[in-house]
C-alpha cells in the first residue's frame, strides 16, 4: 500500500510539470496582446518597451517560462497586470469561493445522481427507471448558463426568493456562514449540481442494474440475506466506479462554472478566468488556469489513493 | 412413515419474458431426510431450474410457479419477508456451479460466511467469526486462518468451491442443493471435492440435490438418480437400476454417450437431434422427436410417468432390459 502511494506520487510530477508548460504556453497561442489593453492604442515606442521590461515580456518564450516557474513553486504567480495585486491572493479568493459552490454542487449532485441511480437500477425497466433516465439525460444535456438564467427569472424575478446576484450582500466576495450567504449560494448551487447529478445518475443506475444481474447476488439471496444487507454489497461493489466519476466531475465542476460564476456573478475562479480572458491579463490567466490544473491533478491522485483502498481486487497485485 | 424432507408435487415454472417458456413441467420430486437424489439430464433440461426454484431464486415478476413445495413441513411458495431469508440458507443451502462468480468479490471469505452465520443465528460476532474459521477447517482447506483473510480472487478454484461448501454448510441446513458443482473446476480437483460433499454428507446427515450431466459423478454420490428431459422426469430409480438397466429411451441414449475405457476405440454415440424449444414444447412425448422407439401415441399424449417394478419411467414403450441370466 504504502509503495502504491509513493508510486502515485512520483507518476504525478511529471503530470504536474507538463500542466505548467501547457498552462503557459497556451496563453501565447492566442492573438492580441497583453499591453494593448493597459497602453493606449497611440502609446510613444518606449512607453511600450519600458512596460514590456518590467513585465517581463522581452524575453524569450523558453527563459519567460523559466522564470514563471521557479516563481511560482514559492507561491508568487506574478502581479495581475489589470488590477496590479498579487495573483496568487486573487486566484486563492477565488478559488475558496469556487470551493465552496462546486463543494455544494458535488454534494448535492453526487447524493441526488445516487439515490435516483439506485432506484432506478432496482426498478429497472419500471416507470421508476423511465422518469430516472428522463431527469438525468436533461441534466446532462441541458446547457447549464441557461438554466441558470431560467432559474433566475423564476426564483430571483417572478418569485423573489433567492438573490440574483454576487456571494453576499451588497456584492461583497467575503464568505460567511450566515443565511444572508446562504441564501445567495442556493441559485448557482443547484444550476452547478445539474450534471454531477445526471451523469452520476446514469453511471449508478448502470452499475447497480448490471450488479442485479449477477450471479454473486443471487448468492447472496441464497445465503438468506436481508435486502439491506444485499444493498451493503452493492454499494461496496459499485463504489469504487462513482467515486471515479464523482472526483472527475468534481474536478470540470471546479473549471467548468466559468458560464454559471458569470451568470450569477459568483466570484469564483470561472468569473476570475472570464474576467483575466477579457482583460487580456496574462499573468491571471496563466496562474488561474495552473490552479485549477492542479486541482485536477490532486484530485485524480486522492481517487487513485482511495480506490484500492475500497476494492481489494485493485492495488494489491 | 414419516412425512419426507421435500416433497414437490406437480411443480410447473414458466418464464414470463418476451417470450413464455415452460421451462418445468409438472415435476414430482420426494427426497428423504439423508438421502442423496443425482438430477440428471442435458443443459436446458431444468436441473438447475428445479434447484433455484426451491430457494425461489427467480425473479418473482416474470416467473409463474404452480404445484407444491413442501420442505422440512413448510410450504415454501407462501414463505415471505424474515421467514424466507431464514429458509433460505438455513433450512435449504446451495453450492454454486462456478466458484468465482458466487462469492462477492469485495468481501473476503472470512467475512462472507461470518455475514451468513449472523444472518441466522443470534451469536457475536467474534463466535460467528470463530464458527466460520471452523467450517473452513472442516472443508479441508490448508492454512485456514490464512485463506479466512483473503479475498474470493486469491484462491484456486478448487479452493474457492471448499469455501463455497463450506459457507453452504455453515448454518446447518437440512438439505444441500448443488449446482454442477465440479463442473468448473479441473479434472483431478473434481474427485477431491465430489469424496468431500459425500464426506460431509455422511457427517451431517442432510439431504443433497446433487446436479450434474456427469453420470460419473451421479454414480459417486447420490443413492437414487432423477433423469430430466425438457422439464419433465423421465425415468426415477435407485442408482444401480438406472445404470444397470435404463429404461428410457434417453436414459440409455444419455448412458451410451458417456466416456469410458470399456469403449475406448469405438465411435462416441451421441443422442441425435437437440433438445426441443421450451417455448413451443410439442404435445406429446418432448422426446419423441429424437426417439428411435417413437410411435403415434407419443407424438400425441404425454407420457406420465408410471411406476414400473423398482422405479418410475414417463414412457409409451419403455426399454425390456437385457434379460439378466437367470
Amino acid at each position: 500500500m504504502f509503495a502504491y502511494l509513493i508510486k502515485r506520487l512520483i507518476y504525478a510530477i511529471p503530470i504536474a510539470l507538463s500542466v505548467t508548460v501547457v498552462s503557459f504556453v497556451l496563453v501565447y497561442l492566442a492573438p492580441g496582446d497583453p499591453l494593448n489593453a493597459i497602453a493606449p492604442a497611440d502609446a510613444p515606442e518606449e512607453v511600450i518597451v519600458a512596460l514590456k521590461s518590467a513585465y517581463g515580456l522581452d524575453k524569450p518564450v523558453p527563459v519567460q517560462y523559466g522564470l514563471w516557474l521557479m516563481r511560482a513553486v514559492q507561491g508568487d504567480l506574478g502581479t495581475s497586470i489589470a488590477s496590479g495585486r498579487a495573483v496568487t491572493a486573487e486566484v486563492l479568493s477565488a478559488v475558496s469561493n469556487t470551493l465552496l459552490l462546486a463543494g455544494m454542487a458535488a454534494l448535492g449532485g453526487v447524493l441526488v445522481g445516487c439515490v435516483l441511480g439506485a432506484l432506478a437500477g432496482y426498478r429497472h425497466g419500471t416507470w421508476i427507471d423511465r422518469v430516472a433516465t428522463v431527469i438525468s439525460v436533461i441534466g446532462v444535456s441541458i446547457p447549464h448558463y441557461w438554466l441558470g438564467l431560467v432559474l433566475t427569472i423564476l426564483f430571483s424575478i417572478w418569485l423573489p426568493w433567492f438573490p440574483a446576484m454576487g456571494a453576499g450582500p451588497g456584492g461583497s466576495s467575503e464568505w460567511l456562514w450566515d443565511a444572508e450567504h446562504l441564501r445567495h449560494l442556493v441559485l448557482p448551487a443547484l444550476t452547478l449540481s445539474v450534471i454531477p447529478m445526471g451523469i452520476i445518475t446514469r453511471t449508478v443506475r448502470a452499475l447497480v442494474a448490471d450488479m442485479l444481474e449477477q450471479e454473486f447476488v443471487t448468492a447472496l439471496r441464497a445465503r438468506g440475506l436481508s435486502g439491506i444487507a444485499i444493498f451493503r454489497h452493492i454499494a461496496k461493489n459499485t463504489a469504487p466506479t462513482v467515486l471515479a466519476v464523482a472526483g472527475l466531475q468534481i474536478g470540470y465542476l471546479m473549471g467548468g462554472s466559468i458560464l454559471v460564476e458569470t451568470v450569477f456573478a459568483w466570484p469564483g475562479t470561472g468569473f476570475l478566468l472570464n474576467t483575466a480572458i477579457f482583460q487580456r491579463d496574462i499573468p491571471l490567466l496563466q496562474g488561474t488556469i495552473l490552479v485549477l490544473c492542479m486541482f485536477f491533478v490532486v484530485l485524480n491522485l486522492l481517487v487513485d489513493i482511495l480506490q484500492p483502498l475500497i476494492d481489494p481486487r485493485m492495488g494489491r497485485s | 412413515m414419516s412425512a419426507p424432507l421435500v416433497s414437490l408435487q406437480d411443480l410447473s415454472v414458466q418464464f414470463c419474458g418476451h417470450r413464455k417458456a415452460s421451462a418445468l413441467n409438472a415435476v414430482n420430486i420426494e427426497l428423504g431426510a439423508g438421502e442423496v437424489l443425482g438430477l440428471l439430464g442435458e443443459s436446458g433440461s431444468g436441473k438447475s431450474v428445479t434447484l433455484r426454484t426451491l430457494l425461489r431464486l427467480h425473479p418473482e415478476r416474470t416467473t409463474k410457479i404452480q404445484g407444491k413445495m413442501q420442505v422440512d413441513g413448510q410450504d415454501v411458495l407462501a414463505l415471505k419477508g424474515r421467514a424466507l431469508d431464514l429458509y433460505r440458507g438455513g433450512t435449504v443451502s446451495m453450492v454454486f456451479q462456478e466458484p468465482g462468480l458466487a462469492f462477492d468479490p469485495v468481501y473476503t471469505i472470512g467475512q462472507q460466511i461470518t455475514e451468513a452465520i449472523r444472518a441466522h443465528e443470534a451469536v457475536g460476532e467474534a463466535a460467528a467469526r470463530a464458527q466460520a474459521l471452523h467450517m473452513l477447517e472442516r472443508v479441508q482447506i490448508p492454512q485456514a486462518r490464512r485463506r479466512f483473510d483473503a479475498y474470493p480472487h486469491e484462491l484456486s478454484g478448487g479452493m474457492r468451491q471448499r469455501a463455497m461448501i463450506a459457507l453452504a454448510l455453515a448454518c446447518k441446513p437440512k438439505l444441500l442443493l448443488a449446482d454442477e458443482p465440479t463442473t468448473a473446476l479441473d479434472a483431478t480437483v473434481q474427485i477431491q471435492v465430489l469424496l468431500l460433499l459425500r464426506e460431509l454428507q455422511r457427517e451431517t446427515g442432510m439431504s443433497v440435490i446433487f446436479v450434474t450431466h456427469d453420470i460419473g459423478a451421479a454414480v459417486e454420490v447420490a443413492d437414487r438418480i432423477a433423469v430430466m428431459y425438457a422439464g419433465r422426469i423421465v425415468e426415477q430409480a435407485a442408482v444401480g437400476d438406472i445404470v444397470r438397466a435404463p429404461r428410457h429411451p434417453y436414459t440409455v441414449g444419455l448412458l451410451a454417450a458417456t466416456v469410458g475405457a470399456e469403449h475406448r476405440g469405438q465411435p462416441l454415440q451421441a443422442v441425435p437431434g437437440a433438445p426441443p424449444d421450451l417455448a413451443a414444447l410439442p404435445p406429446g412425448c418432448s422426446f419423441a422427436p429424437r426417439c428411435t422407439h417413437a410411435s403415434e401415441r407419443c407424438r400425441r399424449e404425454v407420457p406420465p410417468l408410471t411406476s414400473l417394478g423398482n422405479r418410475a419411467v414417463a414412457c409409451w414403450h419403455p426399454v425390456q432390459p437385457v434379460a439378466e441370466a437367470a
